[in-house]
C-alpha cells in the first residue's frame, strides 16, 4: 500500500493540536457571568473575518436562524465553514453578502446544498459548482467524530468508515493499523471551530442551556468551539437550571453570549414547540431558481431587513407561527 | 392497479423482517420502514442518523432529524449514539438511495462529472457511507435508467463491494457487510456471492431481463430462476395509501 492512500488529498482548514486549544481554553473563565446580549452584539463581538464557524441542529430542525441571518447582515467574509448535515442553514450563508461576497470560502462537506426531501438549492449548486469554495469531503458521523475529537481534547478520533471510498481520499483523513488488533481504521482529526451558532430551547444568563429532542452532534459542537453563540426560544432562572441538573444540555462555560430569540430557528422545526414552515422554504428554494427572482426575494427577506423580529413580522408574524405550533403540538 | 413508487415500496417493506433494526433516510426508505411497522413487522426498530431511535411515526418525516422523528420515540439521541450503535454491529439494515450506482452496488452522493469541475455537485455522503460501511446489509431503492446504473461511478461516496470480492475487507471495512438488494422501477436486483457483481433477482410483472439490461450501463448478472416479483397486496396498497403516506408526498397522488 502507497502512502497515498493513506492520506487523503483533501486541506486541513484548522489545527488539530490539543496543546494550543488547552491554551485557548484555559482562558475561558467558568465564573457565571451575564452573557445576555442582542443578535447584532453577539455577533459583532464573536464572529470575525476569517473565522471557522460551525452551526449547530440539523440543517433545517434546532438551527440559530436569526444568528445566521445576522452573519449574513454583518458581512463576515472568508470563513471556513463545517457542512455537517447542512441544509437551511447552508443555504442561507449560501446566499453571500449584500455587496456579491462570499461568506464562506473553505468548507468541510459531509452533507450540504441539499434540503432533503425538498430538493437541492440552485443558490447552495451555483455556489460550489463555481470553484470558488475550497472543500474537503467527510461523511456526517466522521465530522461529528472530529468535535468528538475537540471536545475529548485528543488530536484524533479513529473511525471504521471512508475506507476504500473516494471520500477518504478527497478528505483529510489518515488511515492507520490499530495498535491493537491490526486492523485498518480511518483517523479524524480534531476540528476546533473559532465559533459555534447554536440554538436551544432554554438557557438563564449564564449560558446553562437544555435542548429538548435530539442533540445531533451539539454536546460535542459546544464544547469543542473556542466561542459560542447561543440563542434560547427562552431565558429561564438559574435556580430551574439548578432544580434539574440532567436537563443540561451545555454547561455555562462553554457559552460566551446568550441572545433571547423566541422562534430563533424559524422557518426551521423546533422540538415540540413548532413546526418547520414549508411554504416559506419552498418559497426560498424556488426564488433561488431565477437569479433576478432571488435578488428581490433576498432584499426583502434577508439584506432589507433589519432584525429577526421583522423577518418573523414578514413571513406571517403571530398568526403563522401559532399556526405552525399547532402543527408541532397536535 | 399501483405504480411504479408503490411497487417499490411494498418490495422493500418485505425485506424488513419483524424484530430487525434498520437505519433510514426520508421519502421511499422511510415509507417501506413504516409500511413494514403497520403489516407484518410491527417489531421493526426504525433509526434516523440525526438521534431519533424509535419513534411511533405520525407521518412521513420532511427530514431524518424532523420531530416526527422522535414522536413517541424510546429516545431523542445524538448522531453518535446512532451511528456508533451501527459501528457496533447492531444494525441490520441501512436504507438509501443515490444519484449512480455501479455493478458492485457503490454509490455515487457526491458529484457527477470530474472532482474539482463537477458538472453537478450532489450533498456528499451524508451519513451515507457510514451506514453502508457499518450495517450488515445495504438496501438500495433507486430508479432504473442507464443513466444512474453505471460501468464506473463518477465519485465513490459509499462503498458497495468496492472492487470486488474481499475488497472491502481488504480495505479495512467491518467485515460481513455490503449491499444486499437493490429495489427499482424494474427489478430486484441481488449481488452474486463469488464475484459481488449484481444480478437479477426477480422482474416485476411485465418486465424482461433484455429490457432490465438495456437500462443498465453494465452486464448484469441473474439468478438461476428469476422470478416475478409478487406485486402489491391490496391490504399494502390500502395501507400505504390511507396511513404511510395519505397526501402522496412520496407515492404521487
Amino acid at each position: 500500500m502507497t502512502s497515498s492512500e493513506n492520506t487523503g488529498r483533501g486541506p486541513l482548514f484548522t489545527d488539530p493540536d490539543p496543546d494550543v486549544a488547552r491554551a485557548f481554553f484555559r482562558e475561558k473563565k467558568g465564573a457565571l457571568t451575564d452573557k445576555l446580549m442582542s443578535v447584532p452584539d453577539a455577533v459583532a463581538r464573536f464572529v470575525h473575518d476569517g473565522d471557522y464557524l460551525a452551526s449547530g441542529g440539523f440543517g433545517g430542525n434546532r438551527i440559530a436562524t436569526a444568528l445566521l441571518h445576522e452573519v449574513v447582515r454583518q458581512e463576515r467574509t472568508d470563513l471556513g465553514f463545517a457542512g455537517h448535515t447542512t441544509t437551511h442553514d447552508f443555504q442561507i450563508l449560501a446566499a453571500g453578502t449584500r455587496t456579491g461576497k462570499l461568506i464562506f470560502s473553505r468548507l468541510d462537506a459531509a452533507y450540504i446544498l441539499g434540503l432533503e426531501a425538498r430538493g437541492l438549492s440552485a443558490q447552495a449548486r451555483r455556489l460550489m459548482e463555481s470553484g470558488e469554495v475550497e472543500v474537503c469531503e467527510w461523511t456526517n458521523y466522521a465530522l461529528a467524530c472530529r468535535f468528538r475529537a475537540a471536545a475529548t481534547g485528543v488530536p484524533f478520533v479513529p473511525v471504521r468508515s471512508m475506507l476504500g471510498t473516494d471520500t477518504f481520499r478527497e478528505s483529510a483523513a489518515k488511515k492507520i493499523a490499530c495498535p491493537f488488533t491490526g486492523k485498518s481504521l480511518t483517523v479524524v482529526p480534531a476540528l476546533y471551530p473559532d465559533v459555534a451558532l447554536i440554538h436551544v430551547h432554554e438557557s438563564d444568563l449564564f449560558g446553562n442551556c437544555r435542548i429538548r429532542g435530539i442533540t445531533v452532534a451539539d454536546w460535542d459542537l459546544s464544547r469543542a468551539s473556542k466561542r459560542v453563540i447561543v440563542s434560547a426560544e427562552r431565558i429561564v432562572s438559574t435556580d430551574e437550571i439548578r432544580s434539574d441538573p440532567n436537563a443540561t444540555a451545555i454547561p455555562a462555560f462553554c457559552v460566551d453570549a446568550v441572545c433571547h430569540v423566541p422562534y430563533g430557528s424559524y422557518p426551521g422545526n423546533m422540538a415540540g414547540e413548532y413546526f418547520s414552515d414549508e411554504v416559506h422554504l419552498k418559497a426560498w428554494l424556488d426564488a433561488e431558481q431565477d437569479v433576478a427572482a432571488y435578488r428581490v426575494f433576498l432584499d426583502k427577506y434577508l439584506y432589507g431587513v433589519d432584525c429577526f423580529e421583522s423577518y418573523l413580522e414578514i413571513c406571517g408574524g403571530e398568526e403563522r407561527l401559532a399556526e405552525l405550533r399547532r402543527l408541532e403540538n397536535n | 392497479m399501483y405504480n411504479a413508487m408503490e411497487l417499490m415500496i411494498c418490495v422493500a417493506s418485505r425485506l424488513l423482517e419483524d424484530g430487525a433494526t434498520v437505519g433510514v433516510g426520508t421519502g421511499a426508505p422511510c415509507a417501506a420502514a413504516m409500511l413494514a411497522q403497520k403489516t407484518h413487522a410491527p417489531g421493526l426498530l426504525v433509526a434516523f442518523e440525526a438521534g431519533g431511535l424509535a419513534p411511533m411515526l405520525p407521518a412521513m418525516p420532511i427530514s431524518v432529524g424532523d420531530s416526527r422523528t422522535t414522536h413517541r420515540a424510546l429516545m431523542a439521541t445524538s448522531m453518535c449514539d446512532i451511528m456508533e450503535a451501527c459501528q457496533r454491529g447492531v444494525m441490520d439494515y441501512a436504507f438509501l438511495g443515490g444519484a449512480q450506482i455501479d455493478a458492485y452496488g457503490n454509490l455515487n452522493s457526491t458529484v457527477i462529472g470530474d472532482y474539482k469541475e463537477p458538472r453537478v455537485r450532489f450533498p456528499g455522503s451524508g451519513g451515507a457511507n457510514d451506514f453502508a460501511s457499518f450495517c450488515w446489509r445495504t438496501l438500495i431503492i433507486t430508479q432504473h435508467d442507464r443513466r444512474r446504473f453505471v460501468e464506473e461511478v463518477d465519485f465513490l461516496t459509499t462503498p458497495g463491494f468496492l472492487t470486488g470480492p474481499g475488497a472491502r475487507e481488504a480495505a479495512g471495512l467491518p467485515s460481513g457487510g455490503g449491499p444486499y438488494r437493490v429495489i427499482t422501477d424494474l427489478a430486484v436486483m441481488s449481488f452474486d456471492e463469488d464475484t459481488c457483481r449484481m444480478q437479477v433477482e426477480s422482474l416485476h410483472p411485465g418486465e424482461t431481463f433484455e429490457e432490465v439490461q438495456r437500462n443498465t450501463g453494465f452486464e448484469l448478472g441473474q439468478v438461476a430462476n428469476v422470478a416475478e416479483t409478487v406485486p402489491p397486496s391490496e391490504e399494502e396498497l390500502c395501507i400505504l395509501r390511507d396511513e404511510v403516506d395519505p397526501d402522496g408526498l412520496i407515492i404521487g397522488r
